[in-house]
């Protein structure tokens, strides 16, 4: 093949934002040519967005910084275009699918970029027809945004930068927002684009394993900054080099390492579908019958237990239809489901958000039904998904402290609770900082403090890692672990297949409003119609599993979680 | 729930299929000839045409319901203050006092008052059909293109649209963050004094302040990133151009307003019709 020209080059390229002291990007140096696709992976604030950003443009017409070294898209450096020519080029899909939904039908929005190019209404129509078909948007172009799931918006996004005729596809994050089973759905969309209009793909991603569900051609590791790896997915998952940076590999590719597989890329490790069974059978075999024999938790006395509850917005819309089950004392529960399920009402429903139509909730054995949301707020927290939605004073201590000075508590009983609160969540150093000064992930450790303050049995969590790269995640999920070994009972809402599995024992399944499933994690996430119909999927170690034909597929993913588990508790 | 209040509900017919432009105009006609007239005839008239209107939209009374609700308490509570601060005006208009009977002295029923405030009343129930028909059958997009074809900034008239698209966002991260608010135990209830629940009400405000922001950022990078504002012009997916059945509809309006014209001009010579001293 002959040496094509990259149609983006960068060569030692550094960027600086002016805000910041030090630079993002250290000395660039990479080269993708046309018709590839690449994975960028690197956790949060290694500089992998700060890359897109040069790439699509935003930086420098948007962002400002310094640059030294040169960029090169199409031939071209920055000053030689503008930001709609580079928009012209590179399509950027965002992560948030549903803040970039511009138009107010789905039509419209795909129309969006036509519109700013002053094309004429009839051969717009047309064009969008056609973009919007190949997404599979072609029978939905009249809906709004409010009409459709996550997955909807986000190939609507995909069309609407399709339209232009873009030679490079930019994905940020395409997955953040995604139930399992839609974000597999995605990368084969991503992966027929690819190959039908022989566009440029990059992919920015931390979810490692779910993007190479499909083939990619390269994955780029970045860590503080720069380029570390630059790879196929088979030579990268035979190194260390993903753990070392925080990133999460491949479950498989872990379970292999446990087992004391020496992984050679001739294995095709890469993905689970091209790896060389034969050569892994017998170790993983041997592994299993040497680890030791799962050890059940002792179970609780029942502390939550909702029965036979029914409830509805409007006659149309039945949400939950007789729901039960029993939350122990001391569990950490996860309740998974497609979204729209019922989920999150379940949850306000428990909270005193929304009245039940019929049906009780015991707390301790006594109903809860007439309990007003402040009563129960002494028992339960409520922790929103996004902490920015839940913080309202601008320091750290009155934060903590409001619901505590609404009671009307003493001022020295209140700094005593905050205090402790603060201690619990590791932020007590930070007790007289600004909220502004705080991270994501520390925030809703303040969101978590200021509900711990009012000293509730049980925390219910809506999407606690959502977003957050491994690091981030490990950080809050050891966390809540920590709270939970503390007494705390935790129940958590999500999407996140590796949350239920490594954290909740105990996972409740909703789908249409009803329960489908109420199991341990590992037992659902091992029973294929199960994980369809909560839009989850298989997990790959069940699949890597049954590939070595192992005598209890299901027993070997309970192994690899209690291996992991004290793994762990030595660090 | 609040969000449906502005909910565009597209259908197939003679009103939804004009143009944003045409239903705007033929509001503004119809509004003007109604507040010019005092003539009970011609806004009665008026009143059987636009409610006529409502049946051919095929809004569906669930969507007007609650705003309906409020134009009445409004209404109400409009008449029995007329009455109550100048109980006298219609004799003043009309030169005659037919009186009903009597409360007090000065609050003496008349049926020139009577005559007079009920025109009113029908002056309000004959344009707030016609409002609720433009709010509710013109698609907010269609109504920002047809406003940037009349020469308005199309960076204005889009930003009218934008705002429709966010708003019921807006409502529901309100509604979520005073759940959360009120779990901490806020309380936001009438049993609170005033002054504090203002005060309450502020700590939902400030995350939602926030939690837009960000938003404001990521629909600004979306926007930039597709070439809005390339252009010193641009063209509209969901424009409308004028058709026949505008034409006919404005047409419609323009006669109305005419004969109305007509009938203060030579029938009534002047903006009252009065039937008490012919």
């Amino acid at each position: 093949m002959p040496k094509q020209e990259p149609i983006i080059s960068f060569r030692n390229f550094t960027f600086q934002y002016f805000s910041q002291k030090e630079p993002t990007l250290y000395d660039i140096n990479l080269d993708i040519c046309p018709g590839e696709k690449v994975l960028i992976v690197g956790p949060s604030g290694c500089g992998k967005s700060t890359l897109a950003h040069c790439i699509n443009g935003l930086i420098p017409y948007a962002y400002r910084g310094t640059i030294t070294g040169s960029l090169l898209v199409d031939g071209k450096t920055p000053e030689q275009s503008s930001l709609f020519e580079r928009s012209k080029k590179i399509g950027t899909v965002l992560q948030d699918s549903d803040g970039q939904f511009v138009g107010l039908t789905v039509g419209e929005d795909i129309a969006f970029s036509l519109e700013n190019d002053r094309v004429a209404q009839a051969e717009m129509k047309e064009t969008v027809q056609r973009v919007a078909d190949m997404v599979d948007m072609g029978t939905l172009l009249r809906s709004s945004p409010f009409e459709l799931s996550g997955g909807q918006k986000q190939r609507t996004a995909l069309a609407g930068v399709m339209v232009d005729d873009v030679d490079v596809l930019l994905f940020d994050e395409p997955l953040a927002n995604l139930d399992p089973l839609t974000g597999k759905t995605a990368i084969d969309l991503i992966d027929r684009i690819h190959r039908d209009y022989q566009k440029t793909v990059i992919i920015i991603e931390h979810r490692m394993e779910d993007v190479l569900y499909r083939h990619v051609d390269r994955v780029l590791v970045i860590s503080d900054g720069r380029i570390v790896s630059d790879s196929s997915p088979d030579e990268l998952v035979c190194t260390d080099l993903l753990r070392s940076l925080g990133n999460r590999e491949p479950l498989y590719v872990t379970a292999l390492k446990y087992a004391g597989v020496t992984l050679t890329p001739d294995m095709h490790p890469g993905y689970l579908e091209t790896l060389d069974v034969e050569r892994i059978k017998a170790p993983l075999q041997k592994w299993q019958a040497e680890q030791p024999p799962h050890a059940e938790k002792p179970l609780g006395d029942v502390l939550l237990s909702v029965r036979n509850l029914y409830f509805q917005y409007t006659k149309q819309r039945k949400i939950l239809q007789d729901i039960s089950f029993d939350v122990r004392k001391g569990e950490m529960v996860s309740i998974v489901g497609t979204n729209g399920a019922g989920k999150s009402t379940l949850a306000k429903v428990i909270c005193g958000f929304c009245k039940e139509d019929s049906g009780d909730i015991l707390f301790e054995g006594r109903s809860i039904r007439d309990w007003t949301i402040k009563e129960r707020s002494f028992k339960i927290g409520y922790v929103m998904q996004n902490p920015n939605q839940m913080i309202s004073k601008p320091m750290i201590f009155d934060e903590v402290a409001l619901g505590l000075r609404i009671r009307k508590l003493p001022e020295t009983e209140v700094q005593e609770r905050v205090w402790n609160a603060l201690k619990v969540c590791g932020l007590y150093p930070m007790r007289n900082w600004p909220i502004a000064a705080l991270s994501f992930g520390q925030k809703k450790r303040v969101t978590i403090a200021s509900m711990l303050v009012m000293d509730p049995q049980i925390l219910i969590l809506d999407e606690p890692t959502a977003g957050q790269d491994y690091r981030h995640y490990t950080d809050i999920m050891e966390f809540l672990r920590g709270l939970n070994r503390q007494g705390i009972t935790i129940l958590m809402i999500t999407h996140d297949m590796h949350l239920m599995l490594e954290y909740t024992p105990h996972a409740i399944v909703i789908s249409g409003g009803k329960k489908i499933g109420d199991d341990t994690a590992v037992a659902i996430l091992t029973d294929e119609t199960m994980a369809e119909r909560a839009n989850l999927k298989l997990t790959s170690l069940y699949e890597l599993a049954q590939k070595a034909e192992l005598e209890d597929p299901q027993g070997f993913v309970r192994q690899f979680i209690d291996r992991e588990e004290g793994d762990r508790r030595e660090v | 729930m609040k969000s449906k209040l502005f909910d565009y509900i597209e259908k197939d017919n003679f009103v939804f299929n004009l143009s944003g432009m045409t239903k705007l105009l033929c509001f503004l006609i119809l509004t003007f000839t109604v507040m010019f007239s005092y003539d009970a005839r011609v806004i009665l008239a008026v009143l059987i045409f636009s409610f006529w209107v409502l049946h051919v939209s095929e809004i569906q009374f669930s969507q007007i319901r609650v705003m309906l609700y409020y134009v009445l308490v409004f209404i109400a509570i409009n008449f029995v203050l007329t009455f109550l601060f100048s109980p006298q005006y219609g004799v003043e208009i009309y030169g005659a006092k037919h009186v009903w009977f009597t409360i007090t002295e000065r609050y003496t029923v008349t049926a020139e008052q009577m005559l007079y405030q009920g025109t009113k009343v029908l002056k309000y129930l004959s344009v707030i059909p016609l409002g609720m028909i433009f709010l509710l059958t013109t698609n907010p997009s269609e109504f920002a293109a047809s406003l940037s074809s009349i020469g308005v900034s199309y960076k204005a008239s889009f930003a009218v649209a934008l705002t429709l698209r966010y708003f019921p966002d807006m409502i529901r991260d309100y509604n979520d963050i005073a759940l959360s608010q009120q779990a901490r135990g806020l309380d936001l209830s009438n049993k609170e004094r005033l002054g504090r629940r203002l005060k309450n009400m502020m700590n939902i405000f400030v995350p939602l302040i926030f939690s837009s922001l960000e938003r404001v950022e990521t629909i600004s990078n979306a926007m930039d990133l597709r070439g809005f504002g390339k252009h010193k012009k641009r063209t509209w997916y969901a424009f409308k151009p004028l058709e026949k059945r505008d034409g006919i509809a404005i047409a419609i309006c323009i006669v109305i307003a005419l004969a109305s014209l007509a009938i203060t001009l030579f029938v009534n010579h002047g903006r009252f019709w009065n039937p008490f001293t012919a």
